[in-house]
């Protein structure tokens, strides 16, 4: 009997030792694939990235004069990104709080189910969904009545257009609600239930203790939501595709058609003819790798600190 | 004053409820109008015709080559992305306990918040160039690059929800580190299953790398080094044209797209609730 595990011992060792190598080396496709997006994208945008920033921050795309200006697409990204966090956010942060401290037990899965699902929706269906029933829904009912409230804000000034800026950040503000629901309500579940009790303890209602105790105490991590909700409506193409506009306009007016860096590559791409051409929407390409990797690095770690000191807080 | 702290509290209870209602009824809206405008273009000739021209009859054509497309490109993605996913969620998971498992699981996160677009940039790069062709083989390596961080992090988290009790009882039996990671692999099997279920459904919903990589086709699927239609390619084409039986069969595509994508969903939730261990 000892025999033969003493022989088995070493070939044993042996499958084990390979085993890892191999494992390893199938698990470092993901270190050589990051380095690639950043190989690829820069060697890419080369001819572009030459002529400096004030190239890029132009305003205008005109491949006959070979000026290539990014300046309406990162504020077309800017402008879309920050209306879907304006209405996304706080809509996100009331479905967390009600999953972790309203609901009734019996609601607490389906409302998440129903939640998540709106996550598994395709993008391009959101996209058709809000070019053919939500836009012209928006542009005959909604726009105007705000237009007349709130006509008084450049915001809300001008022509109303089919496509435009608000008609894109509104669905995708749908589309970051599941992402930045979920990270919110883990983050107020992690907070230790004592600190409800003491809030408690302290007479407070129950929208006092949430205020007190939950939501202030979760802040990490309904920050680390914010951000990556951010990387995710910066970096969203199809639904923007279809619903912005895809013109190169810089206009204060929400209602304004514009673009954005993903439109922008999803639309020239294809099209570009000159060498210049491809590199200055590579260059868009780039960009965009840059903001939504560093927002989502920034989230990341924000929930990896807050999920250590979680921890930590349990074994104590 | 008593009185004004328990209307706040109403107010925000009320508040937290109309975000909730918000969401669902978003959801149900999306989800009724796809069902209601699909179904009425919804027949056998959706599943087996090739696209009708502009202002045809209905029925007279369908989105079958898009079907048979996208079923292609997503088995294709698969076979890039769950192989490379599972071993690289298996290494963070049994054998990455040191700096370099830290690195790799944390560039799993990252490469989870690239934009799909962008991975169109790399692989139009990478492979159109080189091939001077839109073709499946590159749409596979897109969306199969889409897939590994996926199922990387997802095969990693649920085998470490597998009790550590189960990899020192083999152990200690004297069963080898490779033995024993299978065994943990087959008791998280379902989890393994559902990770690459979902990252699955994530492929077969995605376009824009498809824009940049696949390309489209009108015709059938004519071999790996050429373009195929897919049915997100022709919502997003149809839906954006101004002809009325192309908006219809956008809107079917969509209700058959949306059974598989959201059919899927529910069975991963159905799978991932028998997985948890207590």
């Amino acid at each position: 009997m000892t025999k033969q595990v003493s022989k088995r011992g070493p070939s044993s060792k042996r499958v084990d030792r390979w085993a890892r190598y191999l494992t390893l080396a199938v698990a470092s496709s993901i270190v050589v694939l990051t380095s690639l997006y950043f190989i690829v994208l820069t060697r890419g945008s080369v001819k572009t990235l030459t002529f400096g920033f004030s190239f890029i921050l132009g305003s205008r795309w005109d491949p006959v004069a070979n000026v290539f200006g990014l300046a309406p697409e990162i504020y077309g990204s800017m402008l879309t990104s920050a209306i879907a966090l304006v209405i996304g956010v706080p809509v996100s942060i009331g479905v967390a709080v009600f999953l972790s401290e309203l609901s009734p037990t019996r609601l607490r899965a389906p409302v998440s189910f129903l939640v998540e699902m709106l996550a598994a929706v395709p993008s391009v269906v959101y996209g058709l969904w809000g070019l053919l029933v939500l836009a012209p829904l928006l542009q005959e009912d909604v726009y105007p009545t705000l237009g007349r409230y709130l006509g008084f804000l450049p915001l809300f000034q001008g022509r109303i257009y089919y496509t435009s800026f608000l008609t894109a950040g509104i669905v995708l503000a749908l589309m970051i609600i599941p992402m930045v629901s979920a990270i919110s309500r883990d983050a107020l579940l992690a907070v230790p239930q004592s600190q409800r009790e003491a809030a408690y303890a302290l007479g407070a209602t129950r929208s006092e203790m949430v205020r007190m105790s939950v939501l202030s105490n979760g802040r990490p991590g309904l920050v680390a939501a914010v951000f990556l909700g951010f990387g995710r409506a910066f970096g969203e193409t199809m639904a923007v595709v279809m619903l912005v506009g895809n013109s190169q306009t810089i206009s204060a007016s929400l209602f304004s058609p514009g673009s954005t860096l993903a439109s922008l590559i999803a639309t020239q791409y294809a099209d570009a003819s000159t060498a210049l051409e491809v590199s200055a929407v590579v260059e868009a390409g780039l960009v965009l790798l840059l903001v939504a990797m560093s927002t989502c690095l920034v989230g990341r770690l924000l929930i990896r600190r807050f999920l250590r000191s979680k921890q930590t807080a349990l074994f104590q | 004053m008593k009185s004004t702290r328990l209307a706040s509290d109403w107010f925000w209870t009320g508040v937290c409820v109309a975000a909730v209602g918000l969401t669902v009824a978003s959801l149900f809206a999306i989800v009724a109008d796809v069902a209601i405008k699909g179904a009425a273009d919804f027949s056998l000739a959706f599943f087996t015709k090739l696209p009708p021209l502009p202002n045809a009859k209905p029925s007279s054509g369908g989105l079958a080559n898009a079907i048979q497309g996208s079923l292609i490109l997503v088995a294709g993605a698969c076979a890039v992305g769950i192989p490379i996913g599972i071993v690289s969620g298996i290494y963070v998971s049994e054998f990455g306990s040191g700096f370099y498992g830290s690195v790799i699981s944390f560039l799993g996160d990252v490469l989870a918040g690239i934009p799909s677009i962008v991975t169109g940039i790399l692989v139009f790069t990478l492979v159109v160039l080189p091939l001077h062709a839109f073709s499946v083989l590159a749409g596979s390596i897109a969306l199969g690059s889409i897939m590994i961080p996926i199922v990387s992090s997802t095969t990693a988290q649920s085998l470490g929800t597998v009790p550590n009790s189960i990899r020192e009882g083999s152990l200690a039996l004297g069963v080898g580190k490779w033995r024993t990671t299978l065994l943990v692999l087959g008791s998280a099997k379902s989890g393994v299953a559902t990770a690459s279920l979902y990252a699955t459904a994530r492929a077969m919903g995605e376009t824009a790398p498809i824009l940049l990589t696949v390309g489209s086709s009108e015709f059938w699927f004519s071999g790996a080094w050429s373009p195929v239609a897919t049915l997100t390619y022709y919502i997003y084409d149809y839906a954006t044209s101004a002809t009325q039986n192309w908006i219809a069969l956008a809107w079917t595509a969509a209700l058959v797209l949306m059974l598989i994508v959201l059919g899927i969903n529910v069975i991963v939730r159905v799978l991932a609730r028998r997985t948890v261990y207590s």
